[in-house]
């Protein structure tokens, strides 16, 4: 019992990376990944939300009716992030200020609305409270992992301490919008390599299915989501 | 407030502070939905049409009643309720009384309810102090910069889907990597626009 718990922690962590596996929430990736404290900023927030939320709606559960989930998950959320936005202007400013529009975005992450409606709806608050704070580390791991590559070779600092030999050769178009692309592309092909390796080759494709509205997606791309996903059978695997 | 710098804010928002590629706001539509021109462009345009309802609808409710009642707080709950409401509304209407447009950008529409540009453009006016006309502006010249980055990066990633690159670069990292180059196209735009209105 306890083994499950645990395992319900690690697989946001690694197996289910948020990020690197799901492919979800790229938005914040990109543009909260310049600087090692906005990464950090911004995956602790989307944690304190993902964990709250997880658990009130876990709670709710049998009170939510399934045709107007989706609004009632939305105002949770909203509410959260209000919380996280309000304490965090109040604590600390400097990063409120840094994050910007971001941190209200934190409304529109997939990553969030889509554990709601992949886990929480159908777990116990305890496991969903777990499945929270497991996602949310994995997001932070990711936003980390990647900030430090981009901070690091583009602007030779980490955590804004100067890093010897990179602080005089470094290359600014990585903290830049391009890099950002660049740096998330080459770190999933990275990620594909070394499972490939592994032996189980799961390409990684633009994944819709946490997503609310991947019905929807689907509808609108007429089928192109699975050429995307191709193999065929990823598709099915995705469905499961 | 002069006609200058009603097109600098509009020329701002299709070139420079390009959403998508920028500003990484709307990258899930942006990676999703650009593998064919015609997707594109209906989402593109979709896109625009609900950033400009948002925005109509999104302003005065900040500044008349949010603002008026020291509610600003509750600026996140309130705009994405709104938005989210809105999208059901326009979809409504279209379907009723506009059926050919309905058929077109009908699809589209569900999906924007959670694109974080509507959201951020609604936000980043209010931030910004922008009078009204000037986030109308705002908000068509962000919706057009998103349809002309999907539009653009339909082009480019039909070229990918007849390449071959290497196996662990199948898929998404290498349409990460073309959006990258396509973003630097876009600082070329920067110092035109900054030099056109000189």
């Amino acid at each position: 019992m306890k083994n499950n718990k645990l395992l319900i922690l690690l697989r946001g962590i690694i197996m289910e990376n948020p990020v690197l596996v799901l492919v979800l929430g790229t938005c914040p990736t990109l543009a909260q990944t310049t600087s090692v404290i906005g990464a950090l900023g911004m995956g602790v927030a989307a944690t304190l939300v993902l964990i709250g939320s997880n658990a009130v709606i876990s709670a709710l559960r049998k009170l939510i009716p399934d045709t107007v989930r989706i609004p009632c998950y939305i105002v949770i959320i909203a509410t959260f992030v209000t919380v996280v936005q309000l304490l965090m202007q109040a604590y600390l400013p400097a990063l409120y200020e840094m994050m910007g529009v971001y941190l209200a975005l934190i409304v529109v992450n997939c990553i969030i609305l889509g554990r709601a409606e992949m886990f929480a709806r159908k777990n116990t608050v305890l496991d969903s409270t777990l499945d929270g704070l497991g996602m949310g580390l994995g997001f932070l791991v990711a936003l980390l992992a990647m900030a430090t590559v981009r901070e690091v070779l583009g602007a030779g600092t980490f955590a804004s301490l100067p890093v010897p030999f990179f602080k005089t050769y470094h290359v600014p178009i990585l903290v830049q919008a391009p890099g950002g692309f660049l740096v998330f592309g080459i770190l999933i092909a990275v990620m594909n390599k070394i499972k490939e390796k592994e032996g189980g080759v799961k390409r990684k494709s633009f994944s819709c299915e946490g997503c609310p509205s991947a019905a929807h997606c689907k509808k609108a791309s007429c089928g192109e989501m699975s050429e995307f996903h191709t193999p065929a059978k990823e598709v099915n695997e995705h469905d499961a | 407030m002069t006609l200058k710098s009603l097109i600098l804010i509009l020329m701002g928002g299709v070139l420079v502070n390009n959403y998508v590629l920028q500003r990484f706001l709307g990258i899930c539509p942006f990676l999703g939905v650009s593998k064919k021109f015609s997707q594109a462009t209906g989402m593109g345009i979709a896109v625009t049409f609900v950033m400009l309802c948002a925005t109509a609808v999104t302003w005065p409710i900040q500044t008349y009643i949010l603002e008026k009642f020291n509610l600003g707080y509750l600026q996140t709950i309130v705009f994405i309720l709104v938005i989210a409401a809105l999208v059901q509304f326009v979809e409504l209407v279209l379907k009723r009384f506009i059926p050919a447009l309905h058929r077109s950008l009908g699809v589209y529409l569900p999906l924007i309810t959670t694109n974080c540009a509507v959201l951020g453009v609604t936000i980043n006016n209010i931030t910004d102090g922008y009078n009204f006309l000037e986030s109308m502006v705002s908000s068509l010249g962000v919706g057009l910069g998103f349809l002309l980055a999907m539009v653009l990066f339909a082009g480019v990633r039909s070229k990918i889907d007849n390449s071959a690159p290497p196996k662990c670069l199948q898929g998404l990292p290498v349409t990460l990597i073309a959006a990258s180059i396509v973003s630097l196209s876009f600082y070329g735009f920067a110092s035109v626009v900054e030099n056109l209105l000189k």
